[in-house]
């Protein structure tokens, strides 16, 4: 568990020094997320402990965006006043971008018989 | 109240402690919820737990800074979770080989079309600039999102309100609207929740099943990365 969450900190603070030295446009845990991945695929393998730590946390995933979701209630005085540009626009254009990048996929991608896509 | 339990209250109130345990204990409340209740999506974890928390903090009269004072040691854990979402994203490599171009083509559509719509809709609804830039980004994840809003006008802070709540549409409705649309394939499924609904979405991608889930965090840094170079500059263009 413990070298588990080191290594998962470790890349991630490897992606903030990145991110800062090329002055990239990305989070540094979105660029620690390449940098595993890239790791990973070094080692050819994900180590057991690796795997149990990360099921563990991505178990609970939903609890860590609790935080920054109550932030919701400083804002809302202006979502009452122009709820309905931000209701409509919130709510059709996340259908609308689901149903065209789901389609889009299944008809670009048609993946091989034994594949589990 | 009496005083003696008013001069805890004054203490808890003002400590970490009491923004973190009410995290964790909401977040377990809409768990058991969810659960309980044959894990309906109306029933979102995410946002009963927030409505729980809202709701405790505004009949208490705490400030959400306060809040996050104790709420912010959950808060990190957010970025050594999406550094952990490379090792899904590792166990779907036979499948990624195949898939990339199809991905990198879907994933800058839906950059696009996400942006866009977002943009046209708010507009045509009569809502202010700053509203429709702080919308432009919303499909993905905060720190990006709040990073383009700042570079295009909008409000950072009411762009993260915006990212949240789209993040809740998607994770509500998305099984049940990618149902109806027959998009079956769980590589797409995955792809389309992190496309328009960034993590929120992907943990929605996750209960659905490993590929899901591993499409959908990959979305989550593409779809990014595509909006934070395109926005900027269809912004430009428009201006």
């Amino acid at each position: 568990m413990l070298p588990s969450l080191t290594v998962l900190l470790l890349c991630q603070l490897a992606g903030e020094v990145l991110v800062r030295l090329l002055g990239l446009p990305l989070p540094g845990p979105v660029v620690g997320m390449v940098i595993l991945f890239l790791g990973l695929l070094a080692r050819g393998r994900v180590p057991q402990g690796l795997d149990q730590t990360v099921k563990a946390i991505l178990g609970n995933f939903a609890l860590l965006f609790i935080p920054a979701s109550v932030g919701v209630m400083v804002h809302l005085g202006t979502i009452w006043t122009e709820a309905l540009p931000i209701a409509a626009a919130v709510v059709g254009s996340t259908v609308l971008t689901i149903v065209v990048t789901g389609r889009l996929m299944q008809s670009l991608f048609k993946p091989k018989d034994k594949e589990q896509a | 109240m009496s005083t003696d339990l008013q001069s805890i209250w004054v203490y808890l109130a003002t400590s970490p402690l009491l923004g973190l345990t009410s995290t964790l204990l909401a977040y377990q409340a809409a768990m058991w919820l969810f659960e309980r209740c044959g894990r309906r999506q109306m029933l979102n974890p995410i946002l009963v737990a927030v409505a729980m928390i809202v709701g405790f903090l505004m009949a208490t009269g705490t400030e959400y800074r306060t809040y996050f004072d104790g709420a912010q040691f959950v808060h990190f854990l957010l970025g050594p979770a999406t550094v952990a979402l490379a090792v899904p994203l590792y166990h779907q490599l036979p499948l990624l080989r195949r898939a990339w171009p199809a991905v990198l083509a879907v994933v800058l559509t839906g950059a696009v079309v996400a942006s866009v719509s977002a943009v046209a809709i708010a507009w045509s609804l009569g809502g202010s600039e700053r509203i429709v830039l702080s919308l432009a980004p919303k499909s993905v994840t905060i720190p990006i999102a709040m990073g383009v809003a700042e570079r295009i006008g909008g409000i950072p802070s009411l762009t993260a309100v915006m990212v949240m709540l789209t993040g809740m549409v998607g994770a509500i409705f998305g099984g049940w609207i990618l149902d109806l649309a027959r998009v079956k394939l769980p590589a797409a499924r995955g792809l389309a929740l992190g496309i328009a609904s960034h993590g929120i979405g992907t943990v929605r991608a996750l209960q659905m099943g490993e590929t899901a889930g591993a499409f959908a965090g990959l979305a989550i840094g593409l779809t990014g990365l595509a909006t934070a170079i395109l926005v900027p500059l269809m912004i430009s263009w428009v201006r």
